[in-house]
């Protein structure tokens, strides 16, 4: 176990150094002179020499790299060109708000994807099986930020249920429940594929359960279905069970940015869409690494889980 | 009363529906079992022994397997007229099952302490203390050793053989009047093997416990069962006492399977000693 | 024993027309699949031959006409914010929307293939170190990797294609891999060696069918992925860019008339990128059913 904690921790530092090089690598990718851009066509070249000097932009990539990586587990992630503000001072708040949504949306999955798994693994190849499957193969090809429309066209729009957008009421920004209320669109259009996700792979991780060899003892020594289902087989499902929600996790991260976009909600997402929109390179840069550590510390944290949830990992004689 | 057979099945059909049309899986079949017997059911693989097992508990799973007729009488009241409420409270407690398939038997993310408890308390009323009691006493009965160690442990941190133990432990947990034991011991290592009939045929001695034994090894049969019933394509082609049958085998198909069963001589002396 | 390894070859390729064929037929008899691919079939007649069916020019608009709602006469589906008839812009946004699906995944494919292949049959450190190489970059979200490379590089459709394409050859090669890994393994290469096949030929005749199987159901259900993305990407503004009618352009022109209460305009297009989506979905997973020899018989349990 402590084998298994180590090895993989050690990957996980690997893993982010890496992440820290692509990301870097990726950013070298900008077409043009990210300089002249900024400066405009007038710029006279000793102008562009300057700032370029200036930014640091002439020393040798190596360079670059390591002064930008060595910051960020300071905290320090650069300039913002558009904000006039330290990169971490504008991430860290929306890195809150983001996690606020992906938290309801898995909270979604979790209670509506776990239980229709089950059930549909239990009516195995009846109506309810079938149907339920086919809405999941739906729910997972829906593209999210149509659903996002959708959603805002009929509950907040049609029906008035709910606000439109934003995670607080601009007039007068209340306090939790406020967030609730401005919470539900969200998260159910960031839902909508996890959710359906999660289902198919329960169903098919509870067939497999209720297959199982010791299903048949258990019936034998007359233990009641109700305990076989909720005592045993849902614990046998667990570990793939969570394994997939943390996989959502990661999923939620990379398309938050559609439904912080459609939404408006305050998050990493929509903050890294404004970055794109103005071309601030550093905020992007940093965004895309921000979000991309997040996923690989939800991996790792699933990992750990998954790995304490089944006993067989356990070696001990 | 005490001259009332244990277990007595007559004319038990048990059919399955597929696309090539009904499998007639058993197809009458009559035997019985007395207090603390011990009943081999000998066959190949397709003569139907494992169903007649899973019959008698109705552990058949319905979706394409009915019973279609015939009597199965314990302690003289038919189990097929029984609910399933009824059924649940005979399985594991009057009568108990053990399978060929001891690695995969026990549910592998419980301590196989609280498997034994569970099952302990399902069918008698005694608190969690007096539970683990009768759990350690069960170990202890099949022989395991370091039982009080062993309760904590999860199944895949005991091998084949003592899985197997626990399985039988599980199943004599309640105290069942008849164990019925699907090709316990065609999995393992052949001196596993040995010491699990030798354990089946003390549980038989010790406890009154009666066994119906279902195997495709004649060994087996020699080694622990009193009378046995060979089976052939849904039907039972012979039975009787294990001496004589294994000695003057009558129906052609006994005496192809005795046939090709090499050591035997040995064993029938031994038991007819 | 060199006599059957001599024919072993020969009837490994017999054995494997008779199962593309067993497949096929398997793939006939699904008819949800063979739904899903008349319909994705439709989609790409109809871009394909859009100049022939548009009604109208999905580029010039009539200021006064917009915003009508679908059923509008002589508009099906109604007009955008800039009197652009709907219908049109959904037919030609066609060319665009599935080329810039299909041709990475096809791209893609080929890249990762001959990476996958290479890699999983020389075996051994290599692979696993090209392999450890590309777990980089399944550290991203794969939506993230390619709105973070699109971004750089630009909008445009080449760069959409460039930016998705990219994006998936590490998902795709990594298929192949562990596929070639699997089958390398395997006594007909054995076989195939000791029958004298030179490497290029094992690696073309013996394993690259067996390895091709799982890559296309993988790359059928992806590509169902990759149009909900590459139409992300135009919606975000890092893919295809206004006035070309791409179905993700489309949906986000209509996002604002959307809240003024012209739902329309975004939902149609959306629903288009959705129904192709699912005809990919159930069309990959059609092909994995066939493939499946257990499924091949047809029988149930």
């Amino acid at each position: 176990m402590i084998g298994f904690l180590v090895r993989r921790l050690l990957t996980t530092v690997l893993v982010l150094i890496g992440v820290s090089i692509l990301v870097f690598l990726i950013m070298q990718l900008v077409p043009g002179d990210p300089v002249r851009t900024m400066l405009g066509q007038a710029a006279t070249a000793e102008r562009v020499t300057e700032v370029r000097h200036q930014l640091g932009l002439d020393r040798p990539l190596i360079v670059q790299y390591l002064d930008w990586a060595l910051g960020v587990p300071r905290g320090d992630l650069g300039q913002s060109l558009t904000l006039s503000q330290p990169v971490s001072s504008i991430l860290f708040p929306k890195l809150g708000n983001t996690m606020i949504l992906a938290g309801g949306s898995l909270l979604i999955c979790l209670v509506i994807g776990v239980p229709l798994g089950m059930v549909a693994a239990r009516r195995q190849y009846t109506v309810v099986d079938r149907g339920s499957m086919f809405v999941a193969l739906g729910g997972a090809s829906v593209p999210v930020y149509w659903a996002g429309l959708v959603i805002i066209n009929i509950f907040a729009l049609k029906l008035g249920w709910f606000p439109t957008s934003g995670m607080h009421d601009t007039r007068n920004p209340g306090g939790f429940e406020d967030v609730l209320v401005h919470l539900v669109l969200p998260s159910i259009a960031a839902a909508v594929v996890p959710t359906a996700v999660v289902a198919r792979m329960a169903r098919g991780s509870m067939v497999e359960a209720l297959h199982a060899d010791h299903v048949q003892m258990l019936r034998a020594s007359g233990v009641p279905e109700r305990l076989v289902i909720w005592k045993h087989t849902l614990r046998n499902i667990l570990p793939p069970v969570v394994n997939i929600v943390g996989l959502q996790a990661g999923y939620l991260l990379g398309g938050v940015i559609f439904v912080e976009v459609v939404f408006n909600w305050p998050g990493l997402g929509g903050q890294l869409y404004t970055s794109i929109t103005a071309g601030d390179m550093p905020m992007i840069q940093a965004g895309v690494l921000f979000i991309a550590l997040v996923f690989v510390v939800v991996n790792l944290v699933t990992d750990i889980a998954v790995a304490l949830l089944d006993p067989r990992t356990r070696k001990e004689a | 009363m005490t001259n009332e057979p244990l277990l007595k099945v007559t004319g038990l059909r048990t059919h399955f529906s597929s696309e090539h049309g009904t499998v007639k899986a058993v197809d009458g079949v009559d035997f019985q079992i007395e207090r603390g017997g011990i009943l081999g059911v000998v066959g190949e693989s397709g003569s139907g022994k494992s169903v007649t097992g899973l019959s008698i508990l109705r552990l058949l799973g319905s979706r394409n397997a009915t019973i279609a007729g015939g009597q199965i009488l314990f302690h003289g009241e038919d189990l097929l007229t029984k609910s399933d409420r009824e059924m649940r409270e005979i399985r594991g407690k009057q009568i108990s099952m053990v399978f060929q398939n001891a690695m995969t038997a026990l549910d592998p993310f419980f301590r196989v302490g609280d498997q034994l408890v569970e099952v302990i308390r399902l069918h008698q009323r005694v608190g969690k203390r007096e539970a683990k009691l009768k759990a350690l006493e069960a170990m202890e009965l099949v022989r395991i050793p370091e039982a009080s160690r062993r309760l904590s442990s999860y199944p895949h941190q005991l091998s084949g053989g003592q899985r197997q133990r626990v399985m039988i432990a599980l199943a004599l947990s309640c105290g069942p009047d008849l164990l019925i034991a699907d090709e316990p011991t065609t999995a393992l290592d052949a001196t596993v093997q040995k010491q699990i009939i030798d354990l089946l045929a003390e549980v038989n001695r010790e406890l009154g416990t009666a066994i119906l034994m279902i195997t495709h090894d004649f060994g087996v049969v020699a080694r622990l069962c009193r009378t046995v019933a060979v089976m052939y394509q849904g039907k039972i082609v012979e039975s009787g006492d294990v001496a004589t049958v294994l000695e003057k085998p009558e129906d052609p198909y006994t005496q192809k399977l005795l046939g090709s069963v090499l050591r035997l001589r040995s064993e029938v002396r031994r038991v007819s000693a | 024993m060199t006599s059957a390894t001599l024919t072993k070859p020969a009837t490994t390729a017999w054995r494997r027309r008779s199962q593309f064929r067993l497949a096929t037929r398997a793939l006939a008899r699904d008819k949800v699949a063979v739904g899903a691919l008349v319909v994705l079939i439709l989609v790409v007649l109809v871009a394909v031959f859009a100049p022939l069916i548009s009604p109208y020019d999905p580029l010039v608009g009539d200021p006064t006409m917009r915003l009508l709602p679908p059923g509008t006469p002589g508009h099906l589906l109604g007009l955008d914010g800039q009197g652009r008839d709907i219908l049109s812009r959904l037919i030609w946004g066609g060319r665009y929307s599935l080329s810039v699906a299909i041709v990475p995944v096809l791209c893609a494919g080929v890249v990762a293939l001959v990476l996958g292949m290479i890699a999983g049959y020389s075996g051994g450190r290599w692979g696993e170190l090209v392999m450890r190489v590309l777990d980089v970059v399944f550290a991203f979200p794969i939506v993230l990797f390619a709105i973070a490379i699109a971004a750089v590089l630009g909008p445009g459709l080449v760069n959409s294609m460039l930016a998705i394409g990219i994006t998936l050859v590490p998902y795709m090669a990594r298929v192949v891999y562990t596929a070639t890994v699997q089958e390398s393994g395997k006594d007909y290469v054995e076989a195939a060696r000791a029958a004298g096949l030179t490497e290029v030929e094992i690696l073309g005749k013996q394993l690259l069918p067996n390895v091709l199987s799982p890559l296309v159901v993988y790359a059928t259900t992806l590509a169902g992925l990759v149009i909900v993305l590459a139409a992300g990407l135009s919606f975000l503004g890092v893919g295809i860019t206004p006035p070309v009618p791409d179905w993700g352009v489309m949906t986000s022109d209509g996002r604002q008339v959307l809240l003024e209460g012209y739902a329309h305009v975004a939902t149609i297009p959306g629903l288009m990128i959705f129904i192709v989506a699912i005809a990919f979905n159930l069309l990959g997973d059609g092909i994995r059913d066939a493939l499946d020899p257990h499924k091949q018989t047809g029988s149930r349990n």
